[in-house]
């Protein structure tokens, strides 16, 4: 177990050095770094400018000494100022998170109350009309690109129906209706993906379940259907839903950026897109590092659900 | 999925003794045995690649500036009032009065086909890679498998549009990201194959035939592969054509005066409360297609290589 947790936190290093390796040759391989802080206006900077740039920079040094500067600097969260407004990037991405976890959790919610339950009854009723329906719902889910599906939920709920708001984030509204009513169509959409995947998991796991020895057991002597379904197979059929429910959150990240930028919605998603379209490199360097903690940190959960709750598996 | 439909099928009547069954119950059974319908489907949409230049109904940028956002062709009533309109066009115009099926058509062609060849390339190289991973063992195969781990650990979209805005948006470079997003996820499938592959006694016997270890992987392992390899293709197809026109909606793959499918529903975003077919059409356009692929894979899967169903 300790050696697992140890190989574990060395691979998560590796992990965060070959990410913040390929955006720092990145962002190297898009010109000379000074050219990123020159501003349209004010091209031309001045002497002691450039001289304290090259400095902090280190660009009078060989390439990888100038990572491990970078990295030093980035470690210790100084990912320097957005180049538009002349922000702490580190402020302006944590003013972002709280709307994209906030948007996470809720497909969350909302892939697991549609895609668990949807997958047992599509198990039990196998070959029914429950059963199809589950199984186009999984198969439409997973064919459907986010940012249509998004744009579809617009031009019917926003622009023909006029029930939803088209996108944006009413913060300062009230929770109940208005800022409900905003966050309807980014979950849906944000949460179709994962609902899909949650119900292909829990059938195939579930009939597996259904298929074994204790569960034939368990009715040959007489339990209940119900208590079999629910007691014996469902518990167990869990299992692989519940360990891939950290790598799903890790795919609202990717998600994120997607669905935030289709509903305007003022997240950490629509900010790399955005950093991207104003060529705000430090900026979306933050956000990419960002992103790769999380990712790291979501895998290691995964592993380590995988251990609590299925004892069966042992990382020795 | 097979063993669902083979068990659904088997308590249908048998088809042999079919003299009594309706026509349309013998064709529920051949549509459930079958992927019937989506094969249908992927050859038509590659059809409608293939003919574009000759089939479709106007050029690939013929604008046509008095028919802006042109609706589809049963809105009869706007070709009535605007008598100057003479074309028509069968699934509507864009904001530039360009034809909404030309384009995708044309957009069929650089999806399909980009998604096509850094699929086969991609495959290729995470195959070789596997292999020889699971041949040679030791340092190579610890290394390969933690690069794979720690390349599935990074934000491939993130990274991918960074790399865009650094070389630049061009077919180019959204080719090699495809081919980097594809590779991963063969290798380590291969790989186990490859293990199990090379402890075989015909792979002995070769070796004491004095086969050369190139020869080996070549003539005796690869034909025990295509299976596997075959059927991960097909299960990835679909996601890759997502991450392309994923790619192409943000700004990050084929430049946007090239019609893709995802370059179309881009640009239909600011235009939905006037033209929704701008989005709707090229938007079903990669539902379909990828939907079908999906349900092909699925069926190749338990077909072939029903180890793989954990996908």
């Amino acid at each position: 177990m300790k050696k697992f947790l140890a190989q574990r936190f060395v691979f998560a290093i590796m992990s965060l050095v070959a990410a913040t390796l390929i955006v720092f040759v990145l962002s190297r391989m898009a010109g000379d770094p000074l050219l990123l802080y020159a501003k349209p206006g004010g091209y031309g900077m001045s002497e002691e400018q450039i001289a304290a740039l090259s400095e902090k920079l280190a660009l009078d040094r060989p390439l990888i000494v100038q990572y491990f500067i970078w990295l030093g600097r980035v470690v210790t969260g100084d990912f320097g100022v957005t180049l538009l407004a002349e922000r702490d990037v580190r402020t302006v991405v944590f003013e972002k998170l709280g709307a994209t976890i906030q948007l996470g959790i809720a497909a969350f919610v909302l892939a697991t109350l549609i895609g668990i339950p949807l997958g047992v009854v599509s198990a039990i009723a196998r070959g029914t009309v429950w059963d199809y329906f589950g199984r186009t719902f999984a198969l439409l889910g997973q064919a459907t690109p986010s940012f249509f599906m998004g744009i579809v939920g617009i031009l019917i709920f926003a622009v023909t129906l006029d029930w939803l708001p088209p996108g944006g984030r009413p913060v300062d509204e009230s929770f109940w209706p208005h800022q409900v009513r905003a966050l309807a169509l980014p979950t849906l959409t944000l949460g179709l993906l994962p609902a899909a995947g949650y119900l292909r998991l829990t059938r195939s796991s579930m009939l597996e379940v259904l298929d074994s020895e204790y569960v034939k057991l368990a009715r040959a002597k007489g339990v209940n259907v119900n208590t079999v379904i629910w007691k014996h197979a469902f518990r167990n059929a869990l299992i692989p839903p519940i360990t891939v429910s950290a790598l799903i959150l890790i795919g609202f990240l990717e998600g994120s950026v997607l669905v935030e930028s289709v509903f305007a919605w003022p997240g950490v998603g629509r900010l790399a897109v955005d950093s991207i379209h104003n060529n705000d490199f430090p900026l979306l360097t933050g956000v990419i590092f960002m992103f790769a903690i999380l990712y790291v940190a979501g895998s290691f959960l995964a592993d380590m659900l995988y251990l609590v709750i299925d004892p069966r598996i042992r990382y020795d | 999925m097979a063993t669902d439909t083979a068990s659904v099928a088997s308590t249908a009547q048998s088809p042999t003794t079919s003299d009594q069954q309706s026509f349309f119950s013998k064709l529920w059974y051949v549509l459930r045995r079958w992927p019937v319908i989506p094969i249908i489907v992927v050859a038509l949409l590659i059809f409608m690649a293939l003919s574009a230049p000759w089939l479709a109904p106007y050029g690939q940028d013929e604008q046509n500036l008095r028919a802006r956002q042109a609706p589809p062709i049963w809105y009869t009533e706007f070709y009535e009032e605007n008598e100057r309109v003479t074309d028509r066009f069968i699934l509507g115009a864009d904001h530039l009065g360009r034809d909404i099926l030309t384009r995708i058509m044309y957009g069929a062609r650089i999806s399909l086909a980009v998604a096509g060849i850094s699929l086969v390339v991609g495959m290729a190289v995470g195959a070789t890679l596997g292999m020889v991973s699971g041949f040679y063992g030791k340092l190579f195969d610890e290394l390969m498998m933690r690069l794979v781990d720690v390349w599935n650990a990074s934000p491939f979209l993130l990274i991918a549009i960074l790399a865009a805005i650094v070389f630049g948006q061009s077919v180019t470079v959204l080719l090699v990201l495809l081919i980097l997003a594809t590779w991963a996820g063969v290798v380590r499938n291969v790989r186990a194959e490859v293990l199990t592959l090379k402890t075989r006694d015909y792979v002995a016997y070769s070796r004491v035939a004095g086969g050369s270890d190139l020869r080996i992987m070549w003539r005796h392992l690869t034909p025990g592969l295509i299976n596997t390899v075959v059927v991960l293709i097909t299960l990835r197809v679909g996601g890759l054509i997502l991450t392309e026109a994923g790619l192409s909606f943000l700004g990050a793959g084929v430049p946007s005066n090239i019609p893709t499918w995802g370059n179309m529903v881009s640009d239909a975003r600011q235009y939905l409360n006037t033209a929704w077919w701008m989005a709707v059409f090229p938007g079903m356009a990669i539902l379909l297609i990828v939907m079908s692929v999906n349900f092909i894979g699925d069926w190749l899967r338990d077909r072939w290589d029903p180890r793989l169903r954990q996908l």
